[in-house]
């Protein structure tokens, strides 16, 4: 269960930051992603994914959340 | 030797690791690879930020040295307790040229070593009354010290000492900030673990401090310089560029850097960076908490210098905009003159580099300008991301080494035959001998500063006098010839 800070870059992309094991990987797609909630599952670019129960209502980046390892 | 191709950058590689038992080699092969600009990330060609292999020649430091050196070492109105042994402090003292205004011992501390000398009885019996007494000692021999951070060294961690209680106690005591950091050198890989620690330690202990203070007052083009450690007075040559562009600079993180400085960051409008590697955690935490937005910048060589002061300015007004374009019109006779002078006699150099957090790759800029070619280059202690940003930089088919080993590096240039060769101390000598010259640029040779465009007046005064130097013609003795 890393803590995983969440900011956007540059192009407005999001990016997934884990200090702890020093990665960062953007975000290709989340499960939830409306007006009144955000999570689920989130694919990063590298093929990986993680899960976070969706949080209501969307946080605003950047911010540092709890992420579970997603099952592939 | 040309320049070399794709295959035969590979064939050097493989050429130079045949001498590593299999195992060995198969590490190492990973953190050695030939740049491919089309790259997008960097974990595809190379590993970084691995434990360095037992029994090789690495020029890395430890995470004391990334924390005590780096980071908190020029904050200069505080004392930095180097708690343990009396080397690490001493033999690291006052050697990386972090240049600051003050009466060193009065108000400023930065050139001085403060340890608490562990002596036998200490490991045995603890060191935490000592460090408690130590602290009111030093309060007393210089009262204007606005804060102490306490450094662990090695036997702190390996005997389990609360300098954190006593840190506390004291803090209260004396009412001043006692920040106790736990950069034990054991910890992490390289010194890089030690940036990673110090960051943290001044986001829990310095960074809240003014949390409920509003009476500082802010203008809306407050910014502050974070990871320009003043080598040489790199941070002044670099300041006076964003004052003149109209930006009020608010702290410079950290050399010619102040206490009160780092605890007024939170109220800046933006954060600009210039060693990413030792500071970002810091900047990320910050946007994260205060909503600063932090960006890189690079002030080596005039393009880089013109197109960072565009992007910085891109974060404000149109006065700021319009003060950009003056200042960079205002310096064009000025860097043309130096580019006009010393490019004919540097033209066609080539460079190797292997430096630390950012030079590697920020260098390459001020090399081109002058018509030279960085043909290879590696970082010391840099994570992924760095790489990412090197890959970009440096051309195709030249070499990135990451956490060289002595005898890599010199197998590299004995092959490469490059005309110049910046990196540190260590290998200055080595490469001297071998009759190519050779720039330190870690503490650029007890020259500088080299940033802005005053800086790179000196840059290429320096990398002329070295590259063409008449004693590089006078290696053979006369009866060997």
């Amino acid at each position: 269960m890393p803590n995983v800070m969440i900011r956007r870059n540059d192009a407005g992309d999001l990016l997934f930051y884990v200090a702890k094991k020093d990665m960062e990987e953007t975000i290709a797609s989340v499960e939830t992603d409306t007006a009144e909630s955000w999570g689920g599952e989130v694919r990063l670019t590298d093929g990986s994914c993680w899960y976070i129960d969706p949080v209501s209502p969307p946080p605003s980046f950047p911010t540092t959340l709890r992420f579970r390892r997603g099952d592939d | 030797m040309t320049t070399m191709n794709r295959e035969e950058a590979q064939a050097l590689i493989e050429e130079v690791l045949a001498v590593y038992p299999e195992k060995a080699k198969k590490d190492r092969a990973k953190h050695l690879a030939v740049n491919d600009p089309a790259l997008e990330q960097s974990k595809k060609c190379i590993i970084s930020n691995r434990k360095s292999q037992p029994g090789v020649m690495t020029i890395r430091g430890c995470a004391y040295a990334g924390s005590r050196g780096v980071v908190w070492g020029p904050v200069k109105d505080m004392v930095h307790i180097s708690h343990g042994p009396v080397g690490c402090g001493q033999y690291s003292r006052a050697g990386r040229r972090n240049y600051y205004v003050g009466h060193t011992g009065v108000d400023t501390f930065g050139t001085m070593n403060f340890t608490s000398d562990f002596q036998e009885k200490d490991i045995v019996f603890g060191g935490d009354k000592k460090l408690d007494k130590l602290i009111s000692e030093i309060n007393e021999l210089f009262p204007l010290v606005k804060g102490m951070t306490v450094q662990s060294e090695c036997p702190i961690g390996l005997i389990g000492d609360d300098i954190e209680a006593v840190s506390k106690k004291k803090g209260k005591e004396l009412e001043k900030p006692i920040v106790p950091v736990r950069c034990e050198g054991f910890r992490g890989v390289s010194q890089s673990l030690g940036h990673h620690i110090a960051n943290d330690a001044i986001r829990d202990w310095v960074i809240p401090n003014r949390d409920g203070d509003t009476s500082f007052e802010s203008t809306p083009y407050d910014v502050a310089i974070l990871g320009d450690y003043n080598i040489g007075g790199d941070a002044w040559s670099s300041r006076i560029l964003f004052e003149e562009m109209g930006l009020r600079v608010v702290a410079m993180w950290s050399g010619d850097g102040t206490l009160s400085e780092m605890e007024l960051t939170p109220k800046v409008k933006l954060n600009l960076v210039h060693c990413y590697r030792s500071i970002n955690y810091i900047t990320r935490h910050m946007e994260e908490k205060y909503g600063i937005p932090w960006m890189e910048y690079n002030l080596f060589g005039p393009t880089k210098i013109a197109e960072s002061l565009r992007k910085i300015a891109s974060f404000f007004d149109e006065s700021i905009q319009a003060k950009t374009e003056k200042v960079i019109e205002k310096y064009q006779a000025e860097y043309e003159a130096v580019v006009a002078k010393y490019r004919p006699r540097l033209e066609g150099k080539r460079v190797m580099l292997y430096v630390g957090g950012l030079r590697p790759r920020h260098v390459i800029g001020a090399y081109e300008d002058l018509g030279m070619e960085v043909v290879g280059t590696g970082y010391e202690f840099a994570h992924n991301d760095d790489y990412d940003r090197t890959l970009k930089e440096m051309g195709e088919a030249t070499l990135l080494y990451d956490d060289v080993t002595g005898y890599e590096f010199e197998e590299f240039v004995k092959r490469v035959k490059p005309d110049l060769i910046g990196s540190g101390i260590k290998e200055k000598y080595i490469f001297q001998k071998m009759g190519i010259p050779f720039r330190q640029m870690h503490s650029w040779d007890y020259s500088g500063p080299y940033h802005g465009y005053d800086g790179f007046a000196i840059f290429a005064r320096d990398m002329d006098m070295t590259i063409n130097n008449p004693c590089w013609g006078k290696m053979q003795a006369p009866w060997m010839k």
